[in-house]
């Protein structure tokens, strides 16, 4: 106590100050915490969930099947015994429970006898639950097809669940397909219009409110691009539900990502080197492509990349205009003409996530074939995010100042 | 002594011929009234104090304020070589190859240095590896700069020294072959070293070139120039032989701000 200070002209006032300074502070920790929370929640439970679709445990360690094959009616055969004793025992479960509402919260020792009797009830389920995977056989559609003699109906009960079989192959191709054409339209429209409104365009009202319908139009709602690009495209242009109207109703939704981020890019870009080639004798258009544009393509594809590759997992925008619940064929299967190939709807990832969560009645083997695509659908958004981050890197090693 | 100088001077032709020109940004006047000529193969210097227009000026020949959407020129024309260079015939991109110009930050394209000298060609369509070879042998050389930069041609022009980055840009704007170099204040980032270099270059480029240059430097006006400027807020209050301007000014605003007392 010895070393306590006399107060003094910058002398702390303990009590008050320093209490209010932590609480603030611990505040701020919180929410950050929240929020790394929320985050690594979502990612370890889809990775620990979806990993049990995608990776096996025997080599070659990843589950080819599911990400080459079709979607597929799963066909079950479980052990007909060991079925009628779950059944059984989820019957007395039931019974007790209702037994267990039943009785007054004062009966003590009834509650009591009530709840060890469901807990053995409870570990013996699972035993023979155990029991019942082992036991059971399960059969995708071509196996199904390819069985000479169905297992004896005196052992074994049967039952089928839609899209719990097979893969998600063609969801994929199906995701990747949408991402790159909107990529490729989105960033052509996006960036001309961007170099016309950087450049050419005169600053005043008329740009003003350019500038401002480009920025409403990412307040819109993706339901609501969905329904302009059935009315639009699928309807009107008369593409129906095909690969095409996709890509422009996803292309548009991600213009304005694209047209800000190649504005500002190219915003950034020092008047010097505009200038400079202007006064060598260069047209603007000349001095656009040889002095700005390569140096803001960095920043132009990082951004637009990331932009649209969130846009592009969008499940609304393509639900009415390019995604089918499930199609028998790839893409480049069963084409007339090559044109044909625009023009056909795909089986895309968003969607079949939602068609297997919403649409189907859910059961034990749904939940794999869920979780599996949210995983691979997360590793596919991860891997264009990632790829455009070296891109961006490779370019702007070569253009830097 | 200064009559000598004047009569050498008037053997001269004038390259650009400037009459009554007044030039405004919207509603302000820049320029009022401006009329001179600027002679073939001499150094011409502006001076004044800052924002008395003589950028604006400057820019006025290579058509650089075109970019500028509220600049016009208000009355008067600008002939060089006898071509009124505001009228709609007029080729501006004919017109910035024959007027060159070096801008006061140095702004090398972030490009490697071989690159940069052979952008004003590139842009042309002249491709050819000897020819691009050969004239940016020849800019490096007319610029001082051959000798350090030699061996390290295909590095970016971003990692030279400022007074090298300058140098370059002049090589770059010699590329192009014009007859009249405009420079903005070329010497005003670089430290005294590097502007004696770029002295030297403007000393030796008049032997080839037209040269304008704008400078807050009277020392530096006195040594590189034939011919001196004075603007005071738009106006042109004198115009005469270097000489006579430092040493013998006829105005008296011309002498209080050589002499240091106002500016
Ligand atoms: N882009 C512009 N828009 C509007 N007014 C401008 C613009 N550029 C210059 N001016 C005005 O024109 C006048 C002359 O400017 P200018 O740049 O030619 O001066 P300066 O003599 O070059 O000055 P400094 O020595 O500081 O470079 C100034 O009053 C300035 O405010
Ligand atoms: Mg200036």
């Amino acid at each position: 106590m010895t070393t306590k200070n006399k107060p003094h002209l910058f002398s702390y006032d303990l009590s008050v100050k320093r209490k209010t300074e932590g609480v603030i502070k611990w505040l701020f920790r919180i929410a950050t915490y929240i929020v790394i929370l929320a985050a690594g929640y979502l990612f370890a439970n889809i990775i620990y969930n979806g990993s049990k679709a995608v990776f096996n445990v025997r080599a070659p360690f990843i589950n080819i099947d599911f990400l080459t094959q079709k979607p597929q009616t799963l066909h079950v055969y479980e052990p007909k015994l060991i079925y009628a004793e779950l059944k059984k025992i989820n019957a007395q479960q039931v019974a007790l429970r209702s037994e267990l509402k039943g009785l007054s919260l004062m009966d003590d020792i009834g509650v009591a006898s009530i709840k060890s009797k469901l807990k053995t009830l409870e570990q013996k389920y699972e035993e023979l639950d155990a029991e019942r995977k082992e036991g059971r056989l399960l059969f995708s559609d071509t196996e199904y097809r390819k069985l000479d003699q169905t297992p004896f109906s005196e052992e074994y009960t049967y039952s089928n669940y839609a899209y719990s079989g097979g893969g998600i192959g063609p969801a994929i191709i199906g995701t990747c397909l949408l991402v790159f054409g909107s990529i490729a339209i989105a960033l052509t429209l996006g960036i001309l219009c961007a170099i016309y409104l950087s450049e050419y365009s005169r600053p005043g009202r008329v740009l003003r409110i350019i500038r401002l319908s480009v920025l409403n139009l990412s307040g819109v709602p993706s339901i609501v691009f969905g329904l302009f690009g059935f009315g639009m495209f699928v309807l009107f242009f008369g593409w129906g539900v095909s690969m095409i109207a996709g890509w422009f109703t996803l292309a548009i939704m991600a213009l304005p990502v694209v047209i800000t981020a190649s504005e500002e890019s190219m915003r950034a870009i020092p008047k010097g080197f505009r200038e400079g080639s202007l006064a060598l004798g260069a047209s603007k258009w000349t001095s656009i492509r040889t002095n700005v544009i390569p140096y803001a393509l960095p920043g132009i594809l990082t951004s637009s990349i990331m932009g649209i590759a969130r846009v592009a997992g969008e499940t609304a925008p393509i639900m009415f205009t390019a995604a089918f619940a499930l199609r028998d064929q790839l893409p480049w299967e069963g084409l007339n003409e090559w044109t044909d190939f625009f023009f056909q709807g795909v089986m895309a990832l968003p969607y079949h996530i939602y068609v297997v969560s919403s649409k189907i009645p859910q059961n034990e083997y749904t939940r794999d074939m869920q979780y599996g695509a949210a995983f691979v659908f997360l590793f596919i958004v991860g891997f264009f995010a990632l790829s455009s981050i070296v891109l961006r890197a490779r370019v702007r090693k070569k253009y830097k100042w | 002594m200064v009559t000598k100088t004047n009569s050498s001077l008037k053997e001269c032709t004038p390259i650009i011929e400037v009459s009554e020109l007044d030039f405004a940004y919207g509603s302000t006047q820049a320029l009022f009234n401006v009329s001179m000529d600027i002679y073939e193969k001499q150094v011409t210097a502006f001076i004044g104090p800052s924002g008395c227009g003589k950028s604006t000026f400057l820019r006025c020949f290579n058509r650089m304020n075109d970019l500028i959407e509220v600049a016009h020129t208000k009355g008067g024309n600008i002939k060089i070589n006898g071509v009124d260079i505001n009228k709609p015939d007029v080729d501006v991109i004919e017109l910035r190859k024959h007027v060159g110009m070096v801008f006061q930050k140095s702004n090398p394209f972030p490009k490697s240095i071989y690159d940069n000298i052979a952008y004003g060609l590139r842009i042309q369509g002249i491709k050819k590896k000897e020819i691009l070879d050969q004239v940016v042998e020849e800019c490096l050389r007319s610029a001082a700069l051959w000798d350090e930069v030699k061996d390290r041609l295909q590095e970016s022009a971003l990692g030279m020294s400022g007074g090298q980055q300058q140098r370059l840009c002049i090589a770059r704007a010699l590329a192009v072959k014009p007859r009249i170099l405009l420079m903005d204040e070329p010497c005003s980032a670089l430290d005294p070293v590097a502007t004696a270099k770029v002295e030297e270059l403007i000393h030796e480029l008049k032997k080839n070139y037209t040269i304008v240059i704008v400078t807050h430097n009277m020392q530096q006006a006195a040594r590189v120039s034939d011919r001196t400027a004075f603007f005071y807020l738009g106006k042109l209050i004198e115009y005469d032989a270097t000489d006579t301007i430092f040493m013998n000014p006829n105005n008296e605003q011309t002498e209080a701000y050589v002499s240091g007392r106002f500016g």
